[in-house]
């Protein structure tokens, strides 16, 4: 899924200070898995708004709703009765999200309550944990199901390196080197040998350095 | 006029608001500031509910559960204790104040620690005065919330959740 992690509440503040009435959009699908933006996290972060603006003075009102997902029109569609009614909306879905609504109604400014960090899953709960960088270029097949370019800090393709440390990266002990898991897990799998081969460099390109990527289906489209 | 705190309190079924309860039985008084809303256990108290509360006018909140270790549920008092940290927290960086919120622990024999809790939160909350949010509100404003915070039938007003 795709994981985000809520603005500081100062920085939420600050953007919707010059609107009196603001759209709390949450959205039912990857933030509501990582607690960060669905209906429930809408209904908190509305209700701390609130009670701000009364300590402060400030008249501004909140209106909420949830929909399925924020990446797709049809659902933002059902936007749009609350939407006529509002000077901003505050999007708690992920940068997609933000940017699918603002096209939808580009006549009304569309905030970001949340920052969009990863790809990831939960480790454990209340812990999210990336395991995909979206490079467009899938190696998972050479390295044991374990992915060094979302989770070596050096994207290395030939690891470990020397600040491998007793299965740790020397950025933090609270971060297990991918090459350390790579080796683990080839040897359960009988597969050591393929580290014996050397990667050439990786192409890039897939991974958004030749732009914005698109993937289109001719078979789909109408 | 002097000011008399809106205080609502969480209690949990099987241990504080049978400390209540047993309150009651030992004819023990306790501020009538205090109004309960019994809930099965203090795991069911989310954010929402303590914001709401300050949101709806309460002075001051508490949620009371079961000693750490007796939870009828394992561990809803562990989880509720988090919640409440984390509003504290919240409030405090709203400006309302952390200290309007807090957690208790009691057994449902110790009717004694919850009047003891009543008057101490009471008294607390007298000591902050009202709500920051009640500066910026009109009386108008706080007609809504007669079900949380009503002071006109103070000691048998519960509410279930």
């Amino acid at each position: 899924m795709i994981i985000a992690e809520q603005k500081p509440l100062k920085e939420i503040r600050e953007m919707i200070a010059p609107y009196k009435k603001v759209l709390v959009v949450g959205c039912g699908t990857c933030v509501t898995v990582c607690l960060s933006g669905g209906e429930k996290e809408v209904g908190v972060l509305a209700s701390t708004l609130r009670l701000a603006d009364a300590v402060d003075g400030n008249e501004r009102e909140f209106v909420e709703q949830t929909i399925t997902r924020q990446c797709e029109d049809e659902f933002i569609e059902q936007l749009r009765g609350n939407v006529e009614k509002v000077d901003a909306v505050l999007s708690l879905g992920c940068g997609v999200g933000v940017q699918d609504i603002a096209a939808i109604f580009p006549e009304i400014p569309v905030l970001p309550g949340l920052n969009t960090t990863s790809f990831g899953r939960p480790s454990e709960q209340g812990v999210w944990v990336e395991e995909c960088a979206g490079c467009g270029d899938c190696i998972l097949d050479e390295t044991g199901g374990i992915c060094p370019i979302a989770r070596c800090a050096k994207n290395l393709l030939n690891g470990p390196c020397g600040g491998s440390h007793g299965g740790k990266c020397e950025i933090s002990d609270d971060t297990p080197c991918a090459w350390a898991l790579v080796y683990e897990r080839l040897g359960r799998l009988g597969k050591l040998k393929t580290l014996e081969e050397i990667k050439p460099a990786k192409n890039w390109s897939t991974a958004g350095h030749g732009g914005p990527r698109k993937m289109v289906r001719e078979d789909l489209r109408k | 006029m002097s000011f008399e705190p809106k205080i609502i309190a969480f209690c949990c079924h099987y241990c504080a608001f049978a400390a209540a309860d047993l309150a009651g039985s030992m004819r023990l008084s306790y501020p009538s500031n205090v109004k309960i809303v019994k809930i099965p256990c203090t795991g069911r108290v989310d954010v929402i509910h303590l914001l709401k509360a300050f949101e709806k006018g309460a002075d001051g909140v508490y949620v009371a559960g079961c000693l750490e270790g007796n939870c009828h549920y394992i561990e809803g008092n562990i989880w509720a204790k988090k919640r409440v940290k984390s509003v504290k927290k919240l409030l405090d960086d709203i400006g309302i104040g952390g200290e309007r919120l807090e957690m208790y622990n009691m057994s449902a024999a110790m009717g004694q620690r919850f009047a003891e809790v009543a008057n101490e939160m009471t008294e607390r909350i007298r000591q902050l005065g009202p709500s920051p949010l009640k500066r910026n509100l009109s009386d108008e404003s706080n007609d809504g919330c007669e079900e949380t915070c009503s002071t006109e039938t103070p000691e048998r007003s519960t509410v279930e959740v």
